[in-house]
């Protein structure tokens, strides 16, 4: 890349990046194969039979799995372990195993311990060094995030934000459910963009950044809390960093969006397909019904790879079905 | 009891008052009977929505069914009551005691808003 693509100052001046700024709803069942370079998601190419593209030999590959939402048993989805467990199984099929999983939250339907100890037993069987894990709203319905932790504390500290550095990037997972007015939109709040800026504040601005949180950090669907209410403070802290990518789920379909050298993803679901935002005829984001054959082209899993020293994020999402 | 309410109508009805009567009469405790006596009201949480604004007299019991597939609660912004999470058909009740408005909201669900009135008639 050249050096005007990774200046934090300028994104908003340069014409082809304001052009990337889209959102595109990718619910064609294709495996899309993405390059991102300096926080702009470039299309390489579909793989027509669903085949994952072999990742460079040196980069640091990780899966994004989301909203398992263990404990659902509607109609929607009446087995959502088992689609779990097909993501299992392409997992342990990609081409270079990957260093870990991270699960971008809705682990559990219902927050119930039974749900969070199923959870934790289905992921056990990932073989991977770790799957970090990150709450959605429903992990956090009855105690706040507490029963969560009881399963899923990622460092032993009582805090459902962490930070860890792994092949030359540096992880953030956050909790944006929980901080709320009534009536607006889940927030992170001020005690955890006070941890963020601590724990950014030691990192250099040529490392690769990757954030975690459930909710989109960006304004998908302001009616149904489609978005995170202090996302601006969040963005604003990761803005001077070359190569920024955000991983959000619960909109349960792939979306991204670009802000300068920031690029923001929406993952599947690997529980039931929700509307796209605001779809007329629906006026609610809930379970969408589709038959059977099709439920697996909209559910799945996404491979991504960080190749050191090139800031170069790749992208492939990946149905259960192609 | 019937389950067909309209979208964010507030129906009142009397909810088994006569088996409650007869619990009252053999435990001798008239405040209960009291309680039985006051008048329910049931309302359905749909379409991500509660019903925007409901108006009772003291003493009303409120229950809100969850008509939704996903999971809402119902929860005060004054902490003076709160729901677990409530799956699809599951019910919550609460019985306002004293005259004021009540808002509340789905934690889950922060956009989704309703407030309770509870005057005198």
């Amino acid at each position: 890349m050249s050096a005007p693509d990774h200046d934090p100052s300028g994104p908003g001046h340069n014409p082809a990046r304001r052009q990337a700024l889209n959102c595109l709803a990718a619910w064609t069942g294709a495996t899309v194969v993405w390059t991102v370079a300096g926080g702009v998601p470039r299309a390489l190419g579909a793989t027509g039979d669903g085949a994952p593209a072999a990742a460079a030999k040196n980069a640091l590959t990780f899966v994004q799995i989301s909203d398992t939402h263990i404990g659902f048993h509607k109609e929607a989805n009446p087995d959502v372990v088992g689609s779990l467990r097909r993501a299992i199984a392409d997992i342990h099929a990609l081409p270079q195993t990957p260093a870990f999983v991270v699960h971008t939250g809705d682990v559990s339907h219902l927050s119930k311990p039974e749900e969070f100890a199923q959870a934790r037993d289905v992921l056990q069987e990932i073989r991977v060094d770790r799957v970090h894990t990150i709450p959605g709203e429903h992990d956090t319905i009855d105690e706040g995030v507490t029963g969560y932790l009881k399963f899923f504390d990622h460092d032993g500290k009582g805090k459902s934000w962490y930070s860890f550095d792994q092949g030359g990037v540096h992880f953030v997972g956050l909790n944006n459910v929980l901080n709320f007015k009534m009536g607006t939109m889940a927030s992170l709040g001020d005690e955890q963009i006070g941890w963020l800026k601590g724990d950014l504040a030691s990192v250099s601005h040529s490392t690769p950044i990757v954030l975690l949180g459930h909710i989109p950090l960006w304004t998908v669907w302001e009616p149904w809390g489609w978005g995170t209410a202090d996302s601006a403070q969040a963005m604003a802290l990761l803005r001077p960093f070359g190569s920024v990518t955000v991983l959000n789920g619960h909109i349960h379909q792939v979306l991204q969006k670009v802000e300068g050298n920031i690029a923001l993803h929406t993952a599947r679901s690997l529980a039931y397909p929700l509307p796209t935002p605001g779809q007329a005829g629906i006026g609610e984001p809930g379970p969408v019904k589709v038959p059977a054959g099709e439920l697996g082209r909209l559910l799945g899993t996404r491979q991504l790879s960080v190749v050191p020293g090139r800031h170069d994020l790749a992208l492939i999402d990946k149905p259960l079905d192609a | 009891m019937t389950y067909a309410f309209a979208r964010n109508a507030a129906l009142p009805l009397r909810a088994g008052a006569g088996l409650v009567l007869v619990l009252c009469a053999a435990l001798g405790a008239p405040a209960i009977c009291l309680a039985a006596d006051s008048p329910a009201t049931a309302v359905d949480i749909k379409k991500f929505a509660f019903p925007k604004e409901i108006t009772v007299a003291p003493g009303t019991k409120i229950i809100w069914t969850n008509r939704d597939e996903t999971p809402h609660t119902v929860t005060s912004t004054d902490k003076s009551f709160a729901s677990k999470g409530l799956d699809t058909d599951d019910k919550f009740e609460h019985t306002f005691t004293s005259e004021g408005d009540f808002s509340y909201t789905c934690t889950l669900h922060p956009f989704m808003t309703g407030v309770v009135h509870v005057r005198k008639r």
